[in-house]
């Protein structure tokens, strides 16, 4: 499937044409941020924390081969079924025969980015499964027929009206009704249907350990908890870089994901699974999809430390006010920017440059992934892959051609400075000029610094 | 003390005070400068939009043009982050590229931590608003960071809290980007636009009347949007209030 190439710059100016509505989209999430400011500064030890997760991240992901053979091996002794997926095809038709074979009708869901990734829904649905997405939040998306615009809160970008009109429509609230108590009351009824009649229940995974076999899904809801305890067959889905070595290593995360995800110590629930239930079964499919590729770049690495906080999501500037369906993907912000191009550079061409290298990412994430350094490095990928609009080029070659030769450079700044002021404003301010869309150019001096600097020399 | 002065190519054009305002504050602590005129530009736009290609010769002009002094300091953060941690790219392994990077300062971390002055005699009767460039603050730790967690400390503030009646603004979001981000500004117009706006509010709500930056980029994008807002609101940069430059609105 060729997907069309996106560009970023051009719907994020059209999620800021209605300003009050990104505004108000920019505070939400700044709210987040700004509530895991208060959260981490409670463990003094935070940057320490951080060291450590990226020494674990990284060594795992060194020997991640070592550690997914343990992880298969000591799943396996506890009775958990495990499958291995190539690609996001295998993940999906996995999924799909497991289902069929347990003649499985009706499935629960709780959060899963991967499936997202994979696109399981829809393969489900055409086969006459019935999927339900049992977070509050993707539940709503899904009642829309959206996809999520955040990884963590995938539904920031709707109002609690827009909510209540949702339910309305699928679920007979009261019209015009925006009390949350209200709607996630009705939600809870309605879910607790689909939790009763559900025949299997799919999770994703947050960490899977090596030495124990067994893995933890957090969530604040306990949909995945309830999802998995009333049928008798669990599938949980994870991508291989959710893998840490030892149970001893778990609690440098759970410490950081919450706080850094959303601003609270710890997720309501974090439900530890070792094995299955009595009489039922537990599958966990391993899905690659990419990630061993993404493994063999020393460039880009780093990026498969991700635990999926979304905190850089939270603090980039540019997400804020662009909304995460600018970016076209199922991870948005920094890091799905960093996921994506390396992917398909053709496709996600704009996304490294929807980032003004402010680097709060960087400085936010829990495993200190370098993400404006590698959105930086993946200009670079776009240049070389002849993915750079041929403007943009021309206009860089031409600026490094005078830049090359002093007295170029001096005659284009004495020209610059002599004719700008000279001319009639609507020649200098019109469509081409994008800086002068809402922005004045500098006031034009006379003389440049190096000739005030000559003429104190010659004195 | 000798230092070679590093002005950015857009100061030079466009915003010369700001450079003198710098030499004046460098020679008063008996810093003695030489700006070698051969310089133009540390290549950044180019490097930032992925033309490795473009900015390669750039980079070999700047080791050329400043390999000799003990010093080189530059008033911009963005283009001292640009040699300190973008030039091994291009420059590894070249004869003085190492003593390169580890001589070239941005000005207020070489008043501060390379001359480490004595507070600045002045005074500064003004509520003064610090724009965390982010270059300055999260490529060469100026200060810290609102992400991390550590003493908070600021080498601008350092500096300018010894001018008498000077008071600061304090700010909702304390260092969140202007949008300015070099070419950023031009592809992403509208989120650019947008951020800088935001800022402006913020330095609005909090009383700022100077606002100033280690970086005159960050500036000189939030002034075309105050100019086009008619938003009356000072913009100087730290070097021109070390320097003792007047508030031009009370002229």
């Amino acid at each position: 499937m060729v997907q069309p190439r996106i560009e970023h710059a051009a719907d994020a100016a059209r999620f800021i044409q209605n300003a009050e509505r990104a505004h108000w989209h920019d505070q939400a999430l700044w709210f987040v941020r700004a509530k895991r400011d208060k959260a981490v500064a409670c463990v003094p030890e935070w940057e320490m924390l951080r060291d450590r997760a990226q020494q674990i991240k990284s060594h795992t992901l060194a020997h991640l081969a070592d550690y997914l053979e343990q992880f298969e091996q000591n799943a396996t002794r506890h009775g958990i079924q495990i499958h291995w997926a190539r690609t996001a095809d295998d993940h999906n038709r996995i999924v799909l025969e497991i289902l069929q074979q347990h003649q499985v009708q009706r499935v629960v869901k709780s959060k899963s980015m991967l499936t997202e990734e994979c696109g399981l829904n829809p393969v489900l649905e055409q086969h006459g499964i019935e999927v339900v997405d049992t977070d509050l939040g993707e539940r709503i998306v899904q009642f829309r027929n959206e996809p999520p615009s955040h990884i963590v809160l995938p539904a920031i970008h709707i109002k609690k009206e827009e909510v209540g009109q949702t339910f309305h429509e699928h679920l007979g609230t009261d019209e015009g009704a925006s009390d949350p108590n209200y709607l996630t009351e009705a939600a809870r009824q309605h879910l607790r249907g689909k939790f009763m009649a559900a025949e299997a229940g799919i999770t994703g995974v947050n960490f899977a350990i090596a030495e124990t076999g067994g893995f933890v899904v957090c969530t604040n809801e306990g949909n995945a908890d309830i999802g998995v305890s009333l049928p008798k067959l669990h599938i949980a889905c994870m991508g291989i870089e959710k893998l840490i070595p030892r149970a001893a290593d778990l609690a440098v995360f759970t410490r950081m994901l919450a706080r850094n995800a959303t601003g609270q110590p710890v997720t309501t629930y974090t439900s530890h699974f070792q094995g299955p239930v009595p009489g039922g079964q537990l599958h966990v499919v391993l899905v690659d999809n990419g990630r061993c590729t993404l493994r063999a770049s020393d460039t880009f690495r780093d990026a498969l430390r991700c635990i999926r906080c979304g905190a850089c999501l939270n603090t980039c500037p540019v997400y804020r006010r662009s909304g995460g369906y600018s970016y076209h993907a199922t991870v948005p912000g920094p890091i799905g920017s960093v996921l994506n191009a390396t992917r398909d550079v053709k496709t996600y061409h704009s996304l490294p440059f929807a980032c003004s290298l402010c680097a709060s990412c960087s400085d936010v994430c829990p495993v200190k992934i370098p993400l404006h350094e590698s959105l930086l490095d993946l200009r670079w990928e776009v240049v070389q892959q002849g993915q750079l609009p041929w403007s943009k080029r021309l206009m860089m070659k031409g600026a490094s051609f005078v830049f090359k030769r002093t007295w170029l450079y001096n005659l284009g700044g004495r020209v610059a400075r002599w004719v700008l002021p000279k001319l009639p404003r609507p020649l200098v301010y019109n469509r081409l000029n994008a800086w002068g869309q809402q922005r004045d150019l500098p006031e034009m001096p006379k003389k440049s610094f190096r000739q005030i600097y000559q003429e104190r020399d010659e004195r | 003390m000798r230092i070679g002065l590093f002005i950015p190519c857009y100061v030079d054009q466009f915003y010369p005070d700001v450079a003198v305002a710098t030499v004046e504050v460098l020679e008063r602590l008996g810093v003695e400068i030489d700006y070698p005129t051969q310089q133009t530009c540390c290549g950044q736009p180019m490097a930032n939009t992925g033309c490795r290609h473009e900015t390669r010769p750039l980079a070999f002009k700047f080791l050329k043009t400043f390999k000799d002094y003990p010093y080189v300091v530059c008033p911009s953060g963005s283009c001292v982050a640009m040699v300190r941690h973008h030039y091994r790219e291009y420059l590894d392994g070249q004869p003085g590229f190492e003593e390169l990077v580890g001589k070239t300062y941005e000005f207020c971390e070489f008043l501060v931590d390379v001359l480490k002055i004595d507070p600045v005699e002045g005074s500064f009767p003004h509520k003064v608003g610090i724009h965390q460039s982010c270059h300055a603050l999260r490529h060469l730790r100026l200060a810290s960071s609102s992400e991390r967690v550590g003493a908070s400390f600021s080498k601008m503030r350092q500096l300018l809290e010894p001018l008498e009646g000077i008071t600061f603004s304090e700010l909702e979001r304390t260092d969140e980007c202007c949008g300015f981000g070099g070419t950023f500004s031009i592809n992403e117009e509208a989120v650019s636009c947008s951020m800088g706006l935001d800022r402006i509010a913020d330095h609005q709500r909090a009383g700022t009347e100077v606002m100033t930056a280690p970086d005159m980029s960050c500036l000189m994008h939030m002034t075309g949007l105050l100019q086009r807002q008619g938003i009356r609101m000072e913009i100087m940069h730290i070097a021109q209030i070390l320097a003792g430059r007047e508030v031009s609105n009370e002229k």
